[in-house]
């Protein structure tokens, strides 16, 4: 066992994909040669693996995108880098017309696997264009996984298995995270599904639902208020945004009766909403109390100000008060 | 015009490329046929660019190569490998059709048998796409080399800039064209952009770049030629400026007589490609009249079998609507 960061664990993912199977490429903006990237997710992969499979590109969004699906198209597995996710936005018709509906539009015959890596969220000052979760843009586009790890574990595990998918991914690092936690993982190798949610804490009284950031203080919060309320609360950690793993939340809302979902997301249409569509559809007779949302506000994003960004944000007293409200209803 | 004799082509070659162009606009035709008669729904018409696109597609190696082309592009697809009978499988939306097995409208080609990478109706965002095909001849250590087209209404998008920014940077191994036929739909070239030549273009990223007469089948044929071998070598990506007309509407829900003249329409029909390449054929010794016609009804048959036999082609199954949203589960339900 060793101790990693988040980051840590997202370049090491890299790397031993890199060595596992020599498709694997890597680029992006400053992704290449020694800087390795704005966070250093590939740092040191250009000088072990070479300009040719790990290079920069030009700040050239829907360039990247296009040259991660032709080389997908040619048998490779790319892995591309958005610098933040709010810098996708360029990329979005070629992920979505292209990446996403390959498959379908050629029957299978066409297939185009790929990840783009790309850090998202709040929490570090980035004002309005560094700090957004733009994930929602994605949501309910079949043929395209969204999806997000939330533990250093599922760092790892998950990035391996995305770029082993045959199917493109679109993988959201939660830049908060980065350096913020570590953990000891497992040196010998081991696969994290994408494509499956998590029940990290089993429990009888709630549910809360979450992913990110915010799931670290639902943790928090839940194993203080387990000691000091004797609340029983189950977590889940979403881990895949689109598809939803809709049998795992179901049967947990089921069994304990009230639900409470946390995003760092503005409240409205986001990856909660169709987690609350799919619980009110099939298990609204178990429920016991309103599905309860926790988000940021309907503001367009987050504000510089440190106050105005710690308005905004979903914090861990926010989520303390909200599974105590759920849990006296 | 360039004398057929410098393509370097043998008779028998200059008369197969010929049948392939006549081909070509009798299956046109045929699209068209069967769009007012309601057994297809739509064409989008390659009619007035036949000599061009055969000249383009016949210099490069097509069980190596890579081809992305819009949707014009049918029969330098058919020059790819593509038969009458895929094309008409796409226009009628049958299961066998392998462009998109019926999901796409018709004139939406690939083939992953022959190396034709699938075209979607988002124009442009096919450049950047070949720059990844092309990229991964470098990364393999092969020398196969990518075409990819697309009009010029489209060259105007971003995707086009970026994807030649990138090819050059890399010196990929890729030829870039533009079909110029003067009109995006209805929008004249004058408001699409402000240079005399979309060539020109190639200057700002240090490209080789040309315009060429796409009705002129030999300074075609060289062009490409050359090309390919240009981007075979390692020497870079070339981009070329294919001039061409569009002798139909931009399509079979438009109308070119509301932006286009009398006149200017019956130049073109005056003009068409095909008969100045039959005078040029029969002037050049390659083939008389009688042999003109022969290949017309030779063609003319081909297409009838390969009508009646895509007709009785199975439709898809609705099941099919479910299937290839991802790789190991079925989406929709």
């Amino acid at each position: 066992m060793k101790e990693l960061t988040y980051l840590e664990a997202i370049n090491q993912a890299i790397d031993e994909e890199m060595a596992r199977d020599k498709g694997v490429v890597v680029f992006g903006e400053d992704v290449g040669g020694d800087k390795g990237g704005v966070f250093g997710a590939t740092k040191g992969l250009a000088a072990k693996y070479g300009d040719r499979r790990v290079f920069n590109t030009p700040i050239a969004e829907a360039e990247i995108a296009g040259l991660a699906t032709g080389l997908g198209l040619m048998g490779h597995h790319a892995i591309a880098e958005f610098q933040f996710a709010d810098y996708i936005l360029p990329a979005v018709n070629q992920i979505l017309s292209e990446t996403t509906r390959m498959r379908y539009r050629t029957g299978g015959d066409w297939t185009a696997p790929v990840v783009f890596r790309t850090p998202y969220g709040a929490g570090v000052r980035g004002g309005l264009y560094h700090s957004q979760a733009t994930d929602k843009i994605f949501l309910g586009q079949p043929g395209l996984r969204v999806v997000t790890p939330s533990t250093v574990y599922d760092a790892k595990g998950m990035l391996k298995s995305a770029i082993r998918s045959e199917d493109p991914v679109l993988f959201y690092e939660h830049k908060r995270l980065y350096r913020m936690i570590k953990a000891e993982i497992p040196e010998e190798e081991y696969l994290v599904p994408i494509d499956k949610a998590h029940v990290i804490r089993e429990g009888e009284d709630l549910t809360v639902i979450s992913y990110g950031l915010t799931l670290q203080y639902v943790l928090k919060s839940v194993a203080d208020l387990a000691e000091t309320e004797g609340i029983d609360a189950e977590v889940i950690d979403l881990r895949s945004l689109y598809p939803l793993d809709k049998e795992t939340l179901i049967k947990s809302a089921s069994k304990t009766g009230k639900v409470l979902l946390v995003t760092e997301d503005n409240l409205e249409s986001n990856v909660m909403s169709e987690v609350a569509a799919t619980i009110a559809e099939s298990a609204l007779f178990d429920l016991d109390a309103p599905i309860t949302r926790l988000a940021a506000p309907n503001t367009p994003t987050v504000a510089y100000a440190a106050n105005l960004e710690k308005e905004f944000l979903v914090s861990e007293e926010k989520v303390r008060q909200a599974i105590l409200d759920l849990a006296q209803f | 015009m360039e004398k057929l004799k410098a393509t370097g082509l043998s008779k028998k070659e200059i008369v197969e490329a010929y049948r392939m162009i006549k081909l070509g606009r009798v299956l046109d035709e045929r699209l068209w046929q069967l769009t007012r008669i309601g057994k297809s729904s739509f064409i989008i018409s390659g009619q007035g660019s036949e000599v061009g696109q055969v000249a383009m597609a016949l210099p490069f190696q097509h069980k190596e190569d890579m081809f992305l082309p819009y949707y014009r592009d049918m029969v330098a697809s058919m020059i790819w490998g593509m038969s009458t009978k895929d094309i008409l499988l796409g226009s009628l939306g049958k299961q066998e059709d392998p462009s998109s097995h019926g999901r796409q409208m018709p004139n939406h080609y690939g083939s992953v048998e022959h190396n034709i990478v699938s075209f979607g109706s988002t124009v442009t965002t096919q450049y950047p796409l070949a720059t990844g095909v092309a990229y991964s001849a470098i990364l393999n250590e092969k020398d196969y080399v990518t075409l990819v087209t697309t009009g010029e209404g489209s060259a105007a998008e971003g995707d086009f800039h970026e994807a030649l920014n990138f090819a050059g940077i890399k010196k990929l191994p890729i030829v870039f064209v533009v079909e110029n036929n003067e009109y995006a739909i209805s929008t004249p070239v004058e408001d699409e952009f402000s240079g005399k030549k979309l060539a020109d273009h190639a200057l700002a990223y240090h490209i080789k770049g040309d315009r060429i007469d796409g009705r002129d089948f030999a300074a075609t044929y060289l062009a490409f030629k050359e090309a390919a071998d240009y981007a075979r070598s390692g020497k870079g990506p070339v981009l070329i400026e294919l001039m061409v007309d569009r002798m139909t509407a931009h399509s079979s829900d438009d109308d070119q007589s509301i932006y286009r003249s009398d006149d200017e329409l019956k130049a073109l029909r005056d003009n068409d490609v095909i008969p100045v390449f039959e005078k040029q054929l029969i002037e050049e010794g390659y083939l008389t009249e009688k042999e003109l016609d022969d290949i017309l009804k030779e063609v003319t048959d081909e297409v009838n079998q390969a009508t009646d036999e895509a007709e009785q082609s199975p439709d898809p199954d609705v099941s099919e609507l479910y299937k290839h949203v991802y790789a190991h589960t079925e989406g929709g339900r």
